[in-house]
């Protein structure tokens, strides 16, 4: 498998993984607090409706020529990339809060649990409509990085194979447990992803611009490698910061 | 109307997120590297460089606006 082949997959994997760790927590909350039917079909209802994008957008995506395909992709990866990338720097330097699943699960089933009882079509309403918009919100996440990445490297299906690989793997794990899964190690893989949106969206944005990369599709791990130094410096030097603001007050106060 | 505000609102804040000068860089970054490109002269390193300046300038938005 080529190195772009192989970081396609491994991305779709990561990226996927994540979301479906999300929105794991959403119908676990919906299915405890409100029964287990409603939190199914509104599951069911979005993996329907996400699907109908997939098969509506995939072969739409097919149809572009690939420099103006890769120069609206990589630009598109890079905008969404770089918000990941930022929120991970700045959750890894202190600057803000890490991303709990548990915290987020306990706050969602008390929230099911306080709403009140609204029955429509035999299901619970607030149940299905919680676990639907959980999914489907994390879902076009997913959507999105397996069109786009999989369109851009000219291979829809390995990146799907990435993204079925990271739904088995986590839907697996959250039957067996049946609770969040909270030892996932989300806020690295969610820097990983980050990492790796940017790498794909500077190659690809350089490449449509018209731009020639030395050494073709092996220049993505020389790429991958100046963002996870670059970024690995300003965790760095945010974190020294951060400590400093914090000693100040302290010594202030 | 509000329906279709709340569409777009949702696609902004999906693709563009909290800062949109993030956004704007970006773009202007990518227009630069096709314009070196298209005087034949190497421009692969241009977007890597820029990026790293993008990310700084975010970066120090949100620690200020924190």
């Amino acid at each position: 498998m080529s190195t772009g082949n192989t970081f396609l997959v491994l991305s779709a994997f990561l990226a996927s993984a994540v979301e479906m760790v999300e929105a794991l927590t959403i119908v676990l909350a919906a299915g405890l607090a409100r029964g287990w039917r409603s939190a199914l079909a509104g599951l069911g209802a979005a993996t329907v409706a996400l699907a109908i994008a997939v098969a509506a957008l995939g072969p739409a995506l097919t149809v572009i020529p690939l420099q103006a395909l890769r120069l609206v992709v990589g630009a598109l990866l890079l905008v969404f990339g770089l918000q990941w990338l930022r929120k991970a720097i700045l959750r890894a330097s202190g600057y803000k809060a890490l991303h709990d699943e548990d915290a987020i699960f306990a706050r969602e089933l008390a929230e099911a649990r306080g709403a009140g009882k609204d029955e429509r079509a035999g299901v619970d309403w607030y149940g299905f409509t919680l676990a639907f918009k959980g999914v489907l919100l994390e879902g076009l996440e997913v959507v999105f990085i397996v069109l786009t990445f999989g369109s851009a490297q000219g291979s829809i299906p390995l990146a799907a194979a990435g993204a079925a690989g990271a739904l088995v793997l986590v839907a697996g794990v959250g039957i067996a447990v049946r609770a969040p899964l909270a030892r996932v190690p989300e806020n690295a893989m969610k820097f990983a992803v980050g990492l790796m949106l940017t790498t794909f969206g500077i190659f690809w944005a350089a490449e449509g611009a018209g731009a020639d990369w030395p050494g073709g599709d092996a220049s993505l791990l020389g790429v991958l490698g100046f963002v996870v130094l670059s970024s690995l410096v300003l965790v760095r030097l945010l974190r020294r910061e951060r400590r400093l603001q914090l000693r100040t007050a302290e010594m202030r106060a | 109307m509000s329906r279709l505000a709340a569409f777009g609102r949702f696609w902004w804040d999906f693709v563009i997120g909290d800062d949109w000068l993030v956004a704007v860089l970006v773009a202007a970054a990518i227009g630069a590297t096709a314009i070196v490109a298209a005087a034949s002269v190497a421009a692969w390193w241009l977007l890597p460089l820029a990026v790293l300046l993008v990310l700084w300038v975010s970066l120090r938005r949100a620690i200020r606006s924190a």
